[in-house]
């Protein structure tokens, strides 16, 4: 083991707390939510131990986090913030501020079920309604990827080429409840990767006076939604490039779609799904895992290269379009791949408020696979 | 040439323009140039903007304006323009406390020796922006929070708002066969703010420029969070010519509609009270969202401000004598 | 970034929206200030001692000046255009 690595037996939100104090951010918005609360305790607590010089402000709400961590990022400062559910809901307005105004804000969702009926466990119907906010989105794995991608995240959002928010995603309960080993690196090597401080060239300062949230009319909104459509679109090759540099300083083998196992029929998923069927390839089932890392900006060229010459398309998910067809990955897939190729496309409903996706259930979906009736399946639904 | 018998120790709070003092007094911010430019969009007569423009000649550019959605922001930042000279950032309407404090917190960890100044509506304020207002408060957050008041949504047409006086007609409360306009009165954000032990808290009103210029000086240096409270009328909203919204602001104090006042480490102070109170009707008859007042309703108004005349009285210990 | 090409308000013209056009009598002028302090506009400066100077270029018309002018240094007449 390298020496710059230390490995600990920590949870999904610890891991995250520990990638943000290695992050050196400056200012915290922290508002509690199940499942993300120990994310901004572990936090609070490291700064009043002394183990990290930021910010805390105990806002009032989750419109107020983002909001205070707008106007911290906007003065040029690296901020952080965290939620989960409901509390995405409430700030939902804000996220497309954020994206809008440019400005390099990293959170970390932890990712829960939408009331009504109110549920605190996990699902992706919080993070995948958000799709359009124009945030990039990462979904981990496991807690290193966590830990990892928080990291990742900084340096992603920052880049001059980007400017652009990014919401780091961790399934509730399943990853930020439970302990996993992790590798964590020394600062030293943190500082490698990551600069001291975020360069924001439209940041607030006093001595270069610049307005920032003008009002746009006709005559130019378009433009400045096509110049940060462009600027996500452009992402995913830095995503690309800054996931290479972190490979090689920490030793890693991330990719922003990760693949395993082959076969004609292929289960796309993302989060923890992927360990589970990862679990099912080691017991010796044969079918290609496509597990996304990089759910936005979709990586559209290289979900096609992955998919275009199996037969059948899986895609397992833990959220629904409603009164359309389906879950919402699904419904992405299927536009990608039109005309691509012929491939039976199939959506998989499943853990929907916190409901296991167990063993017996992906078995399932390989079976169904070979003989499908129709399109879209909910796993593990219960006739009551 | 007639001037208004000064009265000593009023130095910058008597509204009299015609005293000495107050020439003397203002000097100071005549030669100033102006932070906030011409060629904003602003109605004519707007009360708000002149408010504004007496925020910067005491912040100067040492200051981070914050604004929400509303009137100043709207007529202010017209992509590809704008007439602030300061930094400047507009995020949403309700969240403009939440976003100042941000900025403050940026500001310490980088040693700039700065202060985020919000210039809210009432709508941004009383309604729609009190939770993060009461936030930043009870946090005692280094922020000048700034309300200008012109008692109702003007931005988006005259609709009523939480600050909209007893009996005023705005589109969402018309005055009709069964309505009198608005039915209730006015929400007292000074108060709500005073109920946060802050250490500063102060109305002001735009006919009094000195008198507020004053205080938005004393509230920058202040660590921690500070509220003050401006009248500033509305020409549109108010159903006022264009010409009339200085004199209508003044007649607002001098009927004691509206009261000068601060609120200092615990303790209230009176900073104006007219040599002679006049009635509210005549600062409610020049005005058209009043227009459908009988003796009855502008009796019922004046009840209401003698009460909180009397009540102000009480808490505060007066500094201006005859 | 579009966001960092930004100009001023000053290329708005805001003068044409004006029906009054203020007069400034400078005999009359007692210097208190009170004409610059109320213009919402920012058009109205002090140049020198009892010397203002309205800014005809973004001046409105509102009248707020002649009307708070106590000594009526200031006229309000209706602009030919």
């Amino acid at each position: 083991m390298l020496e710059y690595k230390r490995r600990e037996i920590l949870s999904g939100n610890k891991a995250v707390a520990e990638a943000v104090k290695l992050c050196d951010v400056k200012v915290i918005a922290a508002y509690p939510i199940t499942p993300q609360t120990p994310i901004v305790e572990y936090i609070a607590e490291f700064i009043a131990n002394g183990e990290l010089d930021a910010e805390y402000i105990k806002v009032e709400s989750e419109h107020s986090a983002l909001s205070a961590c707008i106007g911290a990022s906007a003065a040029g400062v690296r901020t952080f913030t965290a939620t989960s559910s409901q509390g995405l809901m409430y700030m939902y307005e804000v996220l497309f501020i954020a994206s809008g105004l440019r400005l390099p804000i990293v959170m970390a969702v932890v990712n829960r079920a939408i009331s009504a009926p109110i549920n605190i466990w996990n699902d992706w119907q919080d993070a995948m309604v958000c799709r359009d906010s124009g945030w990039i989105m990462m979904f981990a794995e496991n807690n290193q990827e966590a830990f990892d991608f928080t990291i990742l995240a900084y340096k992603i959002a920052e880049d001059k080429n980007v400017l652009l928010p990014v919401m780091i995603n961790l399934d509730g309960f399943v990853l930020s409840h439970t302990y996993e080993p992790i590798e964590i690196y020394e600062k030293s090597y943190v500082e490698k990767f990551l600069p001291k401080e975020p360069n924001i060239p439209h940041k607030l300062d006093i001595n270069n006076p610049i307005t920032l949230g003008h009002l746009v009319t006709p005559e130019y909104y378009m433009e400045f939604k096509f110049e940060q459509e462009e600027a996500l679109q452009r992402s995913k090759e830095v995503v690309k490039k800054t996931i290479e540099e972190f490979n090689k300083i920490f030793g890693r083998n991330y990719s922003i779609i990760e693949t395993a196992g082959d076969g004609d029929i292929a289960i796309v998923t993302m989060g923890s799904l992927a360990s589970s069927l990862k679990y099912l390839l080691r017991s010796g089932e044969n079918f290609k895992l496509v597990s996304l890392k990089l759910y936005r900006p979709l990586p559209k060229e290289e979900l096609i290269k992955e998919l275009k010459d199996v037969k059948t398309i899986a895609v397992l998910e833990k959220d629904v379009s409603y009164g359309f067809e389906g879950g919402i990955l699904y419904n992405e897939l299927k536009s990608i791949l039109y005309g691509k190729t012929d491939a039976n496309i199939i959506s998989f409903i499943t853990g929907l408020g916190g409901r296991d996706t167990r063993v017996e259930e992906l078995k399932k979906i390989i079976k169904i696979c070979e003989n499908p009736s129709k399109n879209v399946y909910w796993l593990g639904l219960r006739r009551i | 040439m007639e001037y208004v018998k000064c009265r000593g120790k009023c130095v910058a709070n008597c509204s009299a323009v015609r005293c000495f003092t107050f020439r003397r007094e203002s000097k100071k911010y005549l030669v100033k140039d102006d932070l906030f430019l011409s060629g904003h969009r602003a109605c004519q007569g707007c009360g708000a903007t002149i408010a504004i423009r007496h925020v910067l000649k005491v912040a100067g550019r040492n200051c981070i304006i914050v604004q929400p959605t509303g009137c100043m922001e709207v007529v202010s930042t017209q992509y590809p323009e704008t007439s602030w000279l300061v930094p400047y950032i507009h995020v949403a309407f309700e969240n403009a406390a939440a976003v100042a404090s941000g900025i403050s917190r940026a500001l310490k960890v980088k040693g700039i020796k700065a202060k985020p100044i919000v210039i809210a509506g009432d709508g941004g304020t009383v309604d729609i922006g009190l939770q993060s207002l009461s936030g930043m408060l009870e946090r005692d957050e280094n922020v000048l929070y700034i309300c200008y008041d012109n008692e109702a949504y003007m931005n988006t047409g005259i609709q009523r708002s939480g600050s909209t006086p007893l009996f005023a007609a705005t589109t969402t409360t018309p005055s009709g066969k069964l309505s009198k306009g608005e039915d209730r009165p006015k929400k007292d954000i000074a108060k709500i703010a005073i109920a946060h032990d802050i250490k500063y808290v102060a109305t002001a009103n735009v006919a009094f420029p000195l008198d507020f210029m004053k205080k938005v000086e004393k509230a920058l240096k202040i660590s921690g969070a500070a509220f003050i409270h401006i009248l500033t009328p509305c020409p549109p909203g108010w159903r006022i010519p264009e010409s009339k919204s200085i004199e209508i602001a003044r007649l607002a104090v001098d009927t004691c509609m509206w009261i000068l006042y601060e609120y200092e480490n615990g303790k209230y102070k009176i900073n104006y009270l007219p040599t002679v109170k006049k009635p509210v009707k005549e600062y409610l008859l020049l005005q058209g969202r009043f227009k459908h007042l009988d003796e009855k309703d502008i009796e019922t108004i004046q009840k209401l401000v003698d009460k909180r005349y009397e009540e102000l009285l009480k808490l505060a210990e007066i500094t201006i004598q005859e | 970034m579009l966001i960092l090409r930004q100009k001023t308000t000053l290329v708005n013209k805001t003068g044409g929206w004006r029906t009054f056009v203020p007069k400034f009598y400078k005999e009359k002028c007692i210097d208190c200030g009170s004409c610059h302090l109320y213009c919402p506009d920012s058009a109205i400066k002090r140049i020198s001692e009892r010397e203002y100077e309205i800014n005809l270029d973004y001046c409105k018309g509102c009248g707020i000046c002649s009307n708070e002018c106590p000594t009526k240094a200031i006229e309000m007449i209706l602009e030919e255009k």
